[in-house]
C-alpha cells in the first residue's frame, strides 16, 4: 500500500437521524479501491454497503443523514469536507455511478440521449449537437442497437435491461476513473443480469477504470472480484483478495454467505441443504458493543460480546474481525452450542 | 400525441352531454312554470306566452324537449333576456372576456406566487421557511373570497384611498391614462381570486415536489455533477408539474366560484355578474345560459390540462 | 448463476431503520399519538370546539335578543354592552353572531352528513359490482367533480325555493335546500375514496375469511370494510364539512341563501358590505368567524391527515 490509491476511505461513519435517535448506518469503514481493480462489497440488505457507496459522491440526503467521522481520499484529497462545486466536479467526471433500479433512476420525461448529453455538456462544455452524437456513441458502446435513433426515445420505450445499459452508457459518458455499481443487476431478471455483468467487465477492460461493485449476491462476487470487503452491520468484518475467500473464508458471518450459495455440483453427492443463517441483523440505533454478528454465530463465546473484535491481518491481504478467526479455519473451533 | 389528442376530445362529448342532462333535468324537475314570470306579468298577452311555450316545444315529451333544448343550446340560440330583452347569446358575448381576462390574470397570478413558494419549500422541508409558507398557505384556502374582498377594500380604497372598489367599464380617461386607470381597478378582483388559488396550489406544488424529490432518477441527475440548480428546474419541478396540471384543472370549478362572488364585489361586469343579478331578477334563459357557459369553459380548461398533460408527460402519448 | 444468490437468505431483512420496539398500542390509540404531534391541529380542534359550545350554549349565556332595534344604537362599534356592536338597526352582533353561527355550523355539519351518505352509497355500490356499475358510476363521480358548484347551486335554489318554503316554511325549507344541495355537490372525494379501500381491502385475508365463511355482503360491507377505510373517510368528511360552510356563506353573501331575517354569518357579511366604510366591524366580527372555523377545521383535517395516515409521519 506504498502507492497512493484512487480511493481510499478511512474508518467512514454516517449517520442518519431518526425519530428513536441516530442510526449508525455505516460504522467505522476502511475500503480502499486500486487503479483498474475490482473491488466487490457484499453483505445483506441494510448492512451499509449502499450508504458507503454513495456516501462517495456524497449523495446521500444531509440531514438526515450525516458524515459523523472519517475520510473519503479520492486521489488524495478527501472529498468530505469539499464544496458542492468541487464535489460536481468529481461527480461522473472522475467517479461514475451506476443505480439499483434501471426502472426508476431514469427521468421519464427526457430522451435518454438528452440525459447521457446533460453529464457531457457539464462536463466537457461539448455543444448539444456533439453532446448528443456523443450519447449515441455511448449507447453503441454499451451495445444498444440502432443507436443513432434510439438516443431520440425516451426510457419507457426500453426495457429493463436495455434501460441499465442506457445507465451504464451515462456513467461511462465522461470516461471516469471508477465506477461505483449498486447492486446493477439485482432488479433484473436472471437472464439478463448476466449479460449486464459481462459488459461491465468488458467496459472496465476496454476504458481500463477501477469498479466498486455493491452487491448482496455472492455469484456476482466470484465472478467479477479481484478483492472482496465483506461488510455486516454497518462494519467490516472480512476483506481479502477473491480466492482465498472463497476458499478459506475466515469469518463465521462470510462462511454462511458462501454456505448459502446454492450449488448444483455439490447438491447431488453431498446431500447438503443450503444452509440460511438465522436471526436477524442487530439493531443500529444501538448496536451491540462486542462482535456485532456474535447473536447469531454458532462459534460465539463470551468473549466475543465483550468487546469489538479488531480487523486482524492473518494472510497475505486476507483481513478479518473475529478474535477466533484461526481456530474457526483451522476446524478447530466447536460450535458453541456443540460443546455445551 | 395527434391520436391522444382527438381521444381527449372524443371524452370530453360524453361531460357535455351528461352536464347537459344535469342542467336539463334540473330545469324540468323544478316545480312551477319557468315561465311563470311571463304569466304575471300583464303587458304580455296570454297569445305571446303560448306561442312561447309552443316555440320552446314546452308541452312536448320530456325526451324530446331536451334534444330541443340541447339542439338550440349548441347552436347558440339561447333565447332572449327576460329583463333586458336582448339575446342571451349577445349579453354573453358581451360580458365573457372580461371573466376570461379576470380569471386569466388571477391564475397567472396564483402560479408565479405557487410555483416559487411551494417549490422553495418542498426542497427545504420541514424548515421555518415550509412552516411559515404552509401555515399561511392553509389561512389563505381558508380565508373565503367574499371576506378577502371586503378586507381588501376596507384597507386600499377606504383606509388608504388607494383603488376604486367598483370596476367600471367605461372609464373616462385615454391612452396610457387608460391602461393604467384598468390595471388599478383590476388589482383587488385578481388579487382576491388569485391569493385564493394560490394558496390552494402552494400546498399541490409544495406535495408534487416532495413527491419527486425523493425519485431516485434525482439521485441520478446529481451523479451527474449538474448544479443543484439544474437538478431542481429540470429534473424536480419539471416532473412535478404533471400531477400539478391535473389538479390545477381539478380547481377550475372552485375558481368560477370565486370568480362569481369576486365579481358581485368589485362589480365587474362578467357573466358571474350577469348571472347573480339575473337569479335576482328571475331571469330563467340568461340563468340557465350562463350555467351552461361555465359548465363548457370547466370543460375547456379539462381539455387544455389534458394537452398540456400530454405535452409534459411523454409516457401519455403511448399509453 | 451470475448475481442470483441472496448473501443470507435470512427471514427477515432487518432495516433497523425506526423503531420496531415501541410498545404496541392500537390503531385509534396511535392515530391519537400522531394527531397530538401536529401542533397546530390540536390548537385548532380546541378552538373548533370552543366555537361549537359558544355558539351551542353561547345564547344561554349572553340572552339579549337578536331582534331588538333600538335606533340610538344604529352602527355602534364594539363596546361594553354591545361586544361586537351593532348593526344598521341597532340590534347587537354578538347575539346575531352567536345564532348565526348555530345555523352555519348545522349547515356544515348536516351538508357533511349528506355528502358523507351519497359518498359511501355510491364508493360502495362501485367498489363492490365492479364492472360496468362501477365505470357508471366513476364516470358520475368524475362528471361531477368538473359541474360548475356554485352557478348549478344557485339555479337549483333559484328553481326549487319557492315551492319548498311554501310546504316547510321559510326557515327549514331553505336549510333542507342547501343543505341537500351542497351535500349533493361535495359527496366525490369520499365515493372514490370508500372504492378504492374497496378495491385494496377486498383481496385481503380477513375479507377473504369472513367471504369464505359466507359472511353476506352487506354483512362485510359494514363490518369488515367500512370500519378499515374510516380514516381517510374522516379525514374528507372533515374538509367536506369546512367546503359546506363556505359554501352557505358564499350562497347567503350574494343574497340568495337564507332570509333576511336569519342572521347567517354569510348573511350578516352581505348586509354590512355596503356600510363598510362607516361601521367596519359589522363585516368584521362574522367574516372573521366564518375564517376561524374554517380555518380550524382545515387544520384538524390535516392532523387527521398526518394521524391516519402512517407515511406522513414528519421527522
Amino acid at each position: 500500500m506504498t502507492e497512493q490509491r484512487l480511493l481510499d476511505i478511512q474508518g467512514l461513519k454516517v449517520h442518519f437521524r431518526t425519530d428513536d435517535g441516530w442510526v449508525r448506518a455505516v460504522d467505522g469503514v476502511d475500503i480502499g479501491v486500486d487503479r483498474g481493480e475490482t473491488v466487490c462489497v457484499v453483505g445483506e440488505s441494510g448492512c451499509g454497503k449502499t450508504v458507503t457507496a454513495k456516501s462517495v459522491l456524497k449523495l446521500i440526503d444531509m440531514p438526515p443523514g450525516k458524515i459523523a467521522a472519517g475520510k473519503i481520499l479520492w486521489q488524495g484529497r478527501d472529498i468530505v469536507p469539499m464544496r458542492a462545486a468541487e464535489m460536481r466536479a468529481i461527480r461522473s467526471k472522475e467517479i461514475g455511478f451506476i443505480f439499483q433500479e434501471p426502472m426508476t433512476s431514469l427521468n421519464p420525461v427526457y430522451t435518454v440521449g438528452y440525459q447521457i448529453a446533460e453529464t457531457v455538456r457539464q462536463h466537457e462544455g461539448l455543444s448539444k449537437r456533439a453532446a448528443t452524437d456523443r450519447a449515441a456513441e455511448m449507447l453503441r458502446l454499451v451495445n444498444i442497437p440502432n443507436p443513432a435513433k434510439r438516443v431520440h426515445d425516451y426510457p419507457h420505450q426500453f426495457s429493463g435491461g436495455m434501460r441499465q445499459r442506457v445507465v451504464i452508457a451515462m456513467a461511462l459518458a465522461c470516461n471516469p476513473k471508477l465506477i461505483i455499481a449498486d447492486e446493477p443487476t439485482t432488479a433484473l431478471d436472471v437472464t439478463i443480469q448476466a449479460g449486464i455483468l459481462d459488459l461491465l467487465n468488458e467496459m472496465k477492460e476496454r476504458l481500463g477504470m477501477a469498479v466498486l461493485l455493491i452487491t448482496h449476491a455472492m455469484g456476482v462476487v466470484a465472478e467479477t472480484a479481484q478483492r472482496v470487503v465483506v461488510m455486516y452491520a454497518g462494519q467490516v468484518v472480512e476483506e481479502a483478495p477473491v480466492a482465498p475467500l472463497f476458499a478459506r473464508p475466515l469469518h463465521p458471518y462470510t462462511q454462511g454467505l458462501i454456505r448459502s450459495i446454492p450449488r448444483l455440483d455439490l447438491a447431488a453427492t453431498e446431500h447438503k441443504r443450503l444452509e440460511a443463517i438465522p436471526g436477524a441483523v442487530p439493531s443500529l440505533l444501538d448496536p451491540p458493543r462486542g462482535c456485532r454478528f456474535a447473536a447469531r454465530c454458532r462459534y460465539a463465546i463470551p468473549e466475543c460480546t465483550a468487546a469489538p473484535p479488531p480487523l486482524r491481518e492473518l494472510g497475505a491481504g486476507h483481513f478479518a474481525a473475529c478474535i477466533r478467526a484461526e481456530e474457526i479455519a483451522e476446524g478447530r473451533a466447536q460450535p458453541a452450542g456443540v460443546a455445551a | 400525441m395527434t391520436q391522444y389528442l382527438i381521444r381527449r376530445l372524443l371524452i370530453a362529448i360524453p361531460s357535455i352531454l351528461g352536464i347537459s342532462v344535469i342542467l336539463f333535468a334540473v330545469l324540468a324537475l323544478a316545480p312551477g312554470d319557468p315561465f311563470e314570470e311571463l304569466a304575471t306579468n300583464p303587458a304580455i298577452p296570454p297569445e305571446v306566452r303560448q306561442n312561447l311555450r309552443a316555440s320552446l316545444g314546452l308541452d312536448d315529451p320530456i325526451h324530446v324537449r331536451y334534444f330541443a333544448w340541447l339542439t338550440s343550446m349548441l347552436r347558440g340560440d339561447w333565447g332572449f333576456s327576460f329583463v333586458s330583452r336582448i339575446p342571451v347569446d349577445d349579453l354573453i358575448l358581451q360580458r365573457l372576456p372580461t371573466t376570461i381576462a379576470v380569471i386569466g390574470a388571477s391564475q397567472v397570478l396564483a402560479i408565479c406566487i405557487a410555483i416559487p413558494i411551494g417549490v422553495f419549500a418542498a426542497t427545504r422541508p420541514y424548515s421555518i421557511f415550509d412552516q411559515i409558507a404552509n401555515t399561511l398557505a392553509f389561512v389563505g384556502f381558508s380565508l373565503p373570497t367574499f371576506f378577502t374582498g371586503l378586507l381588501l377594500i376596507l384597507l386600499f380604497s377606504i383606509h388608504l384611498d388607494w383603488l376604486p372598489f367598483v370596476y367600471r367599464t367605461q372609464l373616462d380617461s385615454t391612452g396610457w391614462q387608460w391602461w393604467w386607470d384598468q390595471v388599478r381597478q383590476s388589482i383587488m378582483p385578481v388579487t382576491v381570486l388569485g391569493l385564493f388559488q394560490g394558496a390552494a396550489l402552494v400546498r399541490f406544488v409544495r406535495s408534487a415536489v416532495l413527491d419527486v424529490i425523493r425519485l431516485d432518477y434525482v439521485t441520478t441527475a446529481r451523479a451527474k455533477g449538474i448544479p443543484e440548480s439544474a437538478v431542481t428546474l429540470r429534473h424536480i419541478v419539471r416532473n412535478a408539474m404533471i400531477p400539478v396540471v391535473t389538479l390545477l384543472a381539478l380547481q377550475m370549478p372552485a375558481v368560477f366560484g370565486g370568480a362569481i362572488v369576486t365579481e358581485q364585489i368589485f362589480r365587474v361586469p362578467g357573466i358571474g355578474s350577469l348571472l347573480i343579478s339575473a337569479v335576482l331578477a328571475n331571469d330563467t334563459p340568461v340563468i340557465m345560459a350562463v350555467t351552461f357557459v361555465f359548465a363548457c369553459l370547466v370543460i375547456l380548461f379539462n381539455l387544455i390540462a389534458d394537452i398540456l398533460y400530454g405535452w409534459l408527460d411523454p409516457r401519455i402519448s403511448y399509453r | 448463476m451470475a448475481g442470483s444468490t441472496p448473501a443470507s437468505a435470512t427471514a427477515s431483512a432487518g432495516v433497523p431503520a425506526s423503531g420496531g420496539d415501541r410498545p404496541r398500542v392500537g390503531p385509534w390509540l396511535e392515530a391519537w399519538r400522531r394527531f397530538r404531534k401536529h401542533r397546530l391541529a390540536v390548537v385548532s380542534a380546541v378552538i373548533l370546539a370552543i366555537l361549537v359550545l359558544g355558539v351551542a350554549f353561547g345564547p344561554l349565556i349572553w340572552t339579549v335578543p337578536i331582534d331588538e332595534i333600538d335606533f340610538s344604537k344604529r352602527l355602534d362599534g364594539p363596546s361594553w354592552e354591545h361586544p361586537m356592536g351593532t348593526d344598521d338597526l341597532g340590534q347587537d352582533l354578538l347575539a346575531r353572531i352567536l345564532y348565526g353561527g348555530r345555523i352555519s355550523l348545522a349547515v356544515g355539519f348536516a351538508a357533511m352528513f349528506v355528502a358523507l351518505v351519497v359518498g359511501v352509497l355510491v364508493g360502495a355500490v362501485a367498489g363492490m359490482a365492479g364492472g360496468k356499475t362501477d365505470a357508471a358510476l366513476m364516470w358520475l363521480t368524475d362528471l361531477f367533480l368538473s359541474l360548475p358548484q356554485l352557478p348549478l347551486l344557485l339555479l337549483i335554489i333559484y328553481l326549487f325555493r319557492d315551492s319548498l318554503v311554501s310546504v316547510v316554511g321559510p326557515e327549514m325549507g331553505v336549510f333542507i335546500l342547501i343543505v341537500v344541495v351542497i351535500g349533493g355537490f361535495n359527496w366525490m372525494q369520499v365515493a372514490r375514496l370508500v372504492r378504492a379501500q374497496f378495491f385494496s381491502l377486498r383481496e385481503k385475508e380477513f375479507v377473504e375469511a369472513a367471504r369464505a365463511l359466507g359472511a353476506s355482503k352487506t354483512r362485510m360491507v359494514l363490518v369488515h370494510i367500512l370500519p378499515n377505510s374510516l380514516g381517510p373517510i374522516i379525514v374528507a368528511a372533515t374538509i367536506d364539512i369546512a367546503a359546506a360552510i363556505i359554501a352557505e356563506s358564499t350562497l347567503s353573501f350574494l343574497g340568495l341563501g337564507f332570509p333576511p331575517d336569519i342572521p347567517t354569518w354569510g348573511r350578516l357579511l352581505f348586509d354590512a358590505k355596503d356600510n363598510l366604510d362607516f361601521a367596519p366591524h359589522w363585516a368584521l366580527f362574522p367574516g372573521l368567524m366564518i375564517f376561524l372555523t374554517v380555518l380550524s377545521i382545515n387544520f384538524v383535517g390535516d392532523g387527521l391527515r398526518d394521524a391516519f395516515d402512517p407515511r406522513r409521519v414528519k421527522s
